[in-house]
């Protein structure tokens, strides 16, 4: 089954290889690992990179295959960040409060140990007491737990009341963005338990890692953010490709008619909403210990429009545009807004890329729907039409596309 | 012989407007039976209520030998039951190809965990391939269903209602569109199919429903008007003044 599935998979190979040679160049490239070419804060950018990829993956999954446009995935991203911060942060406090409570003479107890990491990380907001939902905290598998099983269940219920309603469309858009705002306004909240817009931070201090350096986490982080794209990537070009792949793909193109053939469509969705936000959560719990810090505006509702964007341009309705997508417009768009590129002077008006960059990406955006729905994975069919025009426009595979991402990110 | 299909005393509104009125309609499990009625007489709402698409306003619908009633299913779930449906416009998957049309509709669990661990063996490959044989399309079975000719995919539609293996097919005018030689297949086909279950065929073209030579429905403002032979309608003088009146 597995050789049937790479030989009917070719781009799964070549997108393994692609991302080991550039996790490896890299780690040659790292100030820890090898030639100290690359700094620590650009290896965690392109480690971050590569989990924006994975949950591009997933929207990937849920818009360009099964066509619903969900505008709410960046929420349950950064519920995986929160989860996976809690335990972090409780780890981290933990070990500071037990140094400084060893100094005296008589030996804390566990209720004065817990009672001082609640004011270590509650002061900000005026509390020190740990909330319900910090009752998990100091276990990470039960927190690890956690990071899959919160987001999978809000979307499970969400997904359920609005697929089972029949809401599609533009309508559902719309509901996800509204789960979006509710749960970022909720979460700006003082006493929504996770430290309203304080957030959660110094994320990127690992617990028992003090001897590690940052130069060196942030290879491992890379790594492991590697691995979860690469396994996302089998996962779900493997979850495409059989007939379920079909039935979404149907689901897309014309619902009722797959309800004729026997298909729960809403089973369907729902299955796919769920699965899509688990890979989402997994990605965040990996890419907020590489940002150090998580706040509220993580799930502004913007962050999900733009995780469509980036599909969009990358071209929808296959995995590897998703993450060329994803890589090139992130990437692009650090550079243009961290300030390394100069400024236009008009004359009459001095053109500032941190400022006008979003009207770049919202025009690219706006073009690429209108002029190239393909997006940049079009480019491929185009490449492989002109080459072997016998070849029924077959994709040439992400061979081209990891040049373009490697461009990307040097 | 028990019905396999029993509808009773059915009506559904659209906005104040009747467009079936109290009607009432039997099939049994082996049976070809034809519908004919001008146009706007309901007929393809006759088969949106049998398969779940419109909840009916009043009256019954009951399938199968334990009679169970199809109003409280999903049109899933109904498909589930053995009803299959072939649509007036033909409908298949363009953007996939043959292949992946004819396995989608093949027999088979329909539950996302089913699905998605399935995978094609060569019982399936073979029995699909004999389903395209039987369609015309065994080389067209790689081809993208939307470079199909039109009455390919008429084809292609029947063979996936085959491929469901239903217990009731409804098949709204399946001639339409189809070259005299390809309806002569059609109308084998469907009394070939009728020998071993109940098939529904809603039809316009008189020439054809002569062809299937079985009973025929005669459908009028939503409501039946007449039923029996083909020459016995025809001989109804309200059967006439409809269509004369209509022209
Ligand atoms: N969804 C609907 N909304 C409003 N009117 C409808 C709807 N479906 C069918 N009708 C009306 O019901 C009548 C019967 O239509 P239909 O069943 O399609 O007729 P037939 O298939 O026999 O030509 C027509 O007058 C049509 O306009
Ligand atoms: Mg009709």
């Amino acid at each position: 089954m597995s050789r049937s599935f790479l030989a009917k998979n070719p781009s799964v190979l070549t997108f393994l290889l692609v991302l080991a040679i550039f996790t490896l160049t890299v780690t040659i490239l790292s100030d820890a690992y090898g030639l100290a070419f690359v700094s620590t804060s650009f290896i965690k950018t392109l480690g971050k990179t590569l989990c924006l990829c994975l949950v591009a993956l997933a929207m990937d999954l849920i818009w360009g295959y099964a066509g619903i446009l969900s505008l709410g995935h960046m929420a349950f991203f950064a519920l995986g960040g929160y989860g996976l911060g809690m335990w972090l942060m409780y780890a981290r406090t933990e070990e500071i409060v037990v140094a400084a409570l060893a100094q005296d003479v008589i030996p804390a107890t566990a209720e004065e140990i817990r009672q001082g990491i609640a004011t270590q990380i509650f002061g900000v907001v005026g509390a020190s007491e740990f909330p319900a939902i910090w009752v998990f905290a100091h276990s990470f598998w039960l927190q690890i737990a956690l990071v899959v099983l919160v987001p999978g269940g809000l979307a499970a219920v969400f997904g359920w009341l609005a697929f089972r309603s029949r809401v599609t469309g533009v309508y559902l858009s719309i509901l996800t963005q509204a789960m979006t705002l509710a749960l970022a306004l909720y979460l700006f909240q003082n006493d929504s338990g996770l430290r309203g817009n304080n957030g959660l931070s110094g994320l990127q201090n690992l617990p028992g890692l003090d001897g590690v350096s940052q130069d060196r986490l942030s290879v491992w982080f890379l790594w492991g953010s590697a691995l979860a794209l690469g396994l996302g990537y089998v996962l779900l070009a493997w979850v495409v490709s059989g007939k379920f792949g079909s039935v979404i793909r149907a689901i897309r193109d014309d619902e009722q008619r797959v309800r004729f053939l026997g298909y729960s469509v809403e089973g369907y969705k729902l299955f796919v909403f769920t699965l899509t936000a688990v890979i989402a959560a997994i990605a965040g719990a990996l890419y907020y210990p590489q940002a150090g810090i998580i706040n509220p505006a993580e799930l502004a509702p913007i962050a999900s429009i733009y995780l469509a964007v980036w599909v969009a341009i990358g071209g929808r309705g296959r995995l590897y545009g998703a993450v060329i997508g994803a890589a090139f417009v992130s990437i692009v768009s650090s550079w243009f807004t961290g300030g390394r590129v100069p400024d236009v002077p008009l004359g009459f008006y001095t053109i500032s890329w941190v400022d006008w960059w979003s009207v770049v990406l919202g025009l690219c955006f706006v073009l690429v729907t209108l002029f190239a729905p393909k997006g940049i994975g079009g480019l491929f069919d185009l490449v492989a039409g002109v080459r072997t025009p016998d070849r029924k426009g077959a994709a040439l595979g992400p061979d081209d596309g990891a040049l373009m991402e490697r461009e990307a990110q040097e | 012989m028990s019905a396999l299909l029993e509808v009773s005393g059915v009506s559904v509104s659209f906005d104040g407007f009747r467009a079936i009125n109290n009607l009432s309609f039997t099939i049994g499990p082996a049976e070809l039976r034809a519908i004919i009625g001008p146009n706007g007489a309901g007929k393809t709402t006759f088969m949106d209520i049998v398969t779940g698409k419109t909840r009916p306003d009043a009256g019954t619908v009951s399938f199968g030998e334990k009679s169970v009633s199809l109003l409280s299913l999903t049109e899933a779930e109904i498909a589930r039951a053995g009803v299959g449906r072939k649509f007036q416009r033909p409908t298949v998957f363009e953007d996939q190809t043959v292949h992946e049309n004819l396995i989608m509709a093949l027999k088979a669990h329909r539950s996302p965990w089913r699905v998605l661990v399935w995978r094609e063996a060569a019982a399936d490959r073979d029995k699909v391939a004999a389903l395209a044989e039987e369609v015309g399309l065994l080389d067209a079975l790689p081809r993208k269903a939307g470079e199909l000719s039109h009455g390919q995919k008429q084809w292609l539609e029947i063979g996936m209602l085959l491929a469901q293996e239903p217990r009731l097919l409804l098949v709204d005018e399946p001639a339409a569109g189809m070259t005299l030689a390809e309806r002569e297949h059609t109308t084998r086909l469907l009394v070939d199919m009728a020998r071993t279950r109940a098939v529904v065929v809603v039809e316009h073209d008189m020439d054809f429903v002569r062809r299937l030579n079985c009973k025929v429905t005669v459908l009028h403002e939503g409501a039946v008007l007449a039923e029996g032979s083909l020459d016995h309608v025809t001989k109804n003088s309200d059967v006439i003044d409809v269509y004369l009146g209509r022209g």
